[in-house]
């Protein structure tokens, strides 16, 4: 008790004057982020300028994807090497339940807006846990092939159960989240039940049931890359994937893919600090939080890959691409014209039920 | 004199009984020996066994409820968990004090994860509690039933209560059970719903297709290795390399390439149709599959059953095969009595290498292996990286790896050991 006290004051003031007592924090920051463009995206709006201005050296580990079992195995092994960790809401609130990522006290810790906002109103509803803070906001969504699907473009996201309008192979993830919503939805239940009929036996076999319609013409992906190239290659008509994969899809390699954005499901990406951290390391990683997660860092990053910022006073300030010059703002999941009806999902009840679930539908696929 | 020296022992030029002086000299060789590998098995001990023992023992251990909880497990003993009631005022004030405490030490929610592996609900309902019991005062504030039923009805569940009961020895077969697709009832194991169970089946599903996956191998492997073995060197020096090859590229660029060839738009479809031979619209289903997955894994784990069956080739005299068709055998029989025989050795090295690489394989099945040709290794990996449920991890691997052992030691019995040779 004592350290994690001392550590937070030598923290706080350490935030308090960041430059004045730079010589109580680590000089080197290890950052896990999930590699590719997302982690190019933080380079550019966040590690370089951090660098630039304290001369922090920071090293990227390309390990989100294994971030939860990881940073358990490093705890265990009293050796905690990850200052930063960036990984999605659910495995925030896992690390969080399970002792192994600090509690953040969000209007402390975190800057405020521009206007004097506070960070916990600034991000609202999506401070999901109490160790978790937001970077962007995306989406699990659907593309389709603009040449495959005749002239009558899909609209809604029931278009992947329409067989008969839409002929051969869709691609879903191979997870019930996101999907035993999508059929529940379709298969008439309203959006604000969707939870409440799920957590019934019947709920489940309804779900998978209407997923059985379509089971024979989905292909079940594990990776997100894997769908933007079953389109691109014909092999699927359409398919679920993360919106900023279908972005680069679509706009970076002009491939005929077209956004469905209907019941888009959004989801968060943060970062969290993991416990066990020398209190110097705990410093430099809870100084560099603070800078990383103010508004105009989540609005820059914005700039280089279309994953909406999580802050409200975030969003007035994204521009164009860095390279492409395009306008983001209609590619953000959060822009009002995608986001006329979106799904937003459980954060607690799938914290509960995903085991469970996941037993069912791997149970269910392997029949 | 010479009587004396025969009835007594014999002695060594120093006087000590021979026996004795042998014995000795033979005990110093050993703990010279012993010396000698001292490193190398300390290495291994503390590397390799201590850590697999580690994880393996997670597959019984369950202290964590008794030891978070234990004025609750203590309390709850008596109650009867068919009754279909709930417990007594006291078992609630005991787990009120509990609760304080480890939500203070920020424990709560572990136990939470723990006993939600067994019934789901519970993570949040002791997350949710935690919260709120770090802020009462647990001498005055009863009575304890009525307050938590207050906080969530999930406490008023006699299901919730009987999942502490049944999980709070300090060891468990649960998660044995868990990977039989049985659970741990009221009165003993039962089997569970049938929606929920996977395992077995699974598990089925792994040891066939690493089956099929070794013959597949053994039928490709032979030839080449024959003709590798039997080509002049620097021939054969440059097949060699055709094999390693692969060998050295990335998997996960082969499982890619793999999905190229196959996938309906792929090579091989558009190839067939080209021809005639396959409609455009009838083009055929090889990926995402059982086939897809023995077609890909074949070719990945090809090398190991190609090398083994080369360098036990090599050292076959080919006089052996002259002199048996200079004794009036045909080709067949030279082959099948005289030459098969005496590369056995690297057919069981290669199997056995290939069969145990492939039931522990999971990239590859994850990404072709759609929904038919997934293995086991592939849940053992979710429930490491994903539902941290280590414990069910560690059980599966526990029975995993006693398999292999079994399949090892009928080998054993039915080729013998001895008759396995690297080269």
């Amino acid at each position: 008790m004592k350290l994690t006290k001392l550590s937070a004051l030598v923290a706080s003031t350490a935030l308090c004057a960041p430059m004045a007592m730079a010589q109580d924090m680590a000089d080197e920051l290890t950052i896990v982020s999930w590699g590719g463009s997302y982690s190019a995206s933080q380079k550019n709006a966040y590690h370089d300028p951090y660098t630039a201005m304290t001369g922090v050296k920071i090293i990227n580990d390309e390990s989100s994807a294994e971030a939860v079992a990881k940073l358990r195995a490093m705890n265990e092994a009293g050796n905690v090497t990850w200052d930063v960790v960036d990984v999605v809401a659910s495995d925030a609130m896992r690390l969080c339940d399970e002792g192994l990522a600090e509690e953040i006290d969000h209007d402390a810790d975190l800057a405020p807006a521009p206007d004097g906002t506070p960070a916990s109103e600034d991000f609202g509803d999506l401070l999901v846990s109490e160790c978790f803070v937001p970077q962007i906001v995306y989406s699990t969504t659907f593309g389709y092939r603009t040449d495959l699907v005749g002239d009558t473009p899909p609209t809604s996201v029931c278009a992947i159960f329409d067989l008969d309008a839409y002929p051969g192979k869709r691609s879903l993830q191979k997870r019930p989240i996101d999907n035993m919503e999508w059929a529940l939805y379709c298969d008439g239940v309203a959006k604000d039940e969707i939870y409440d009929v799920l957590s019934t036996p019947e709920g489940v076999k309804r779900g998978l049931d209407k997923l059985g319609t379509i089971k024979d013409n989905v292909v079940w992906w594990s990776a997100g890359a894997e769908t933007p190239q079953l389109l691109a290659d014909g092999e699927v008509v359409m398919g679920s994937t993360y919106n900023g994969r279908l972005f680069s899809a679509i706009a970076e390699q002009n491939q005929p893919i077209a956004m469905l954005w209907d019941m888009q499901s959004f989801d968060l990406d943060g970062w969290i600090i993991p416990t066990g951290l020398s209190p110097e390391r705990k410093a430099r990683a809870m100084d560099y939080l603070r800078f990383a997660t103010d508004t105009q860092r989540l609005a820059d990053q914005a700039k280089y890959i279309s994953y909406g910022p999580a802050r409200a006073s975030s969003a007035p300030l994204v521009g164009k691409h860095a390279e492409l010059g395009i306008d983001m703002a209609p590619h953000m999941p959060t822009d009002p014209a995608n986001a006329t009806n979106v799904h937003i999902y459980d954060y607690e009840w799938w914290a509960d039920n995903r085991d469970d679930l996941n037993a069912k539908f791997q149970a269910w696929l392997a029949k | 004199m010479s009587d004396t020296t025969q009835s007594g022992p014999v002695l060594a030029a120093d006087g000590t009984p021979l026996k004795r002086s042998l014995s000795r000299a033979l005990r110093r060789q050993k703990i010279r020996a012993l010396m000698l590998i001292a490193p190398l098995l300390l290495f291994v001990l503390v590397t390799f066994i201590l850590p697999i023992g580690d994880m393996l023992f997670r597959s019984v251990e369950n202290q964590i409820v008794s030891e978070t909880l234990p004025r609750t497990v203590v309390a709850l003993k008596s109650w009867d968990a068919t009754s279909g009631e709930t417990p007594d005022e006291a078992v609630y004030a005991a787990l009120a004090i509990d609760l304080k405490m480890a939500a203070e030490a920020k424990l709560h929610t572990r136990v939470g994860s723990r006993l939600n592996y067994e019934k789901p609900g519970i993570s949040s309902l002791f997350r949710k509690a935690g919260r709120q019991v770090k802020k009462w005062d647990v001498e005055n504030d009863g009575p304890y039933k009525a307050r938590f039923l207050d906080l969530h009805k999930g406490w008023g569940d006699p299901d919730v209560w009987s999942t502490i009961q049944t999980y709070s020895p300090k060891f468990t077969n649960g998660y044995f059970l868990n990977s039989a697709d049985m659970k741990k009832g009221a009165d003993g194991p039962e089997w569970r719903p049938e929606d929920e169970q996977i395992y077995w089946l699974l598990l089925k599903r792994t040891m066939f297709m690493s089956m099929a996956i070794t013959l597949s191998c053994i039928a490709l492997a032979y030839p080449v290795a024959w003709i590798l073995a039997n080509l002049p060197a620097r021939t054969s020096n440059m097949l060699m390399i055709l094999v390693l090859l692969p060998f050295w590229t990335s998997l996960l660029v082969r499982t890619s390439a793999w999905k190229v060839m196959l996938q309906q738009q792929g090579v091989i479809n558009d190839t067939l149709v080209w021809l005639g031979l396959v409609g455009d619209d009838a083009r055929l289903a090889m990926i995402n599959n059982q086939f897809g997955t023995i077609v890909t894994m074949t070719h990945i784990l090809l090398p190991f059953m190609i090398l083994p069956m080369y360098s036990v080739m090599k050292t076959i005299q080919p006089t052996y095969l002259r002199a048996a068709k200079s004794l009036g055998a045909t080709n067949w029989t030279a082959f099948w009595r005289v030459y098969f025989p005496q590369s056995v050795p690297g057919i069981g090295a290669g199997s056995i290498l290939v069969f145990i690489l492939s039931i522990g394989y999971y990239i590859t099945p994850e990404l072709v292996g759609g929904t038919k040709g997934v293995f086991i290794s592939n849940r053992i990996a979710y429930h490491i990286s994903t539902s941290l449920n280590w414990g069910l991890a560690a059980a599966l691997g526990a029975i995993l790896l006693a398999l292999v052992l079994i399949l090892y030691w009928a080998y054993d019995k039915i080729v013998g050991i001895d008759n396995v040779k690297l080269g």
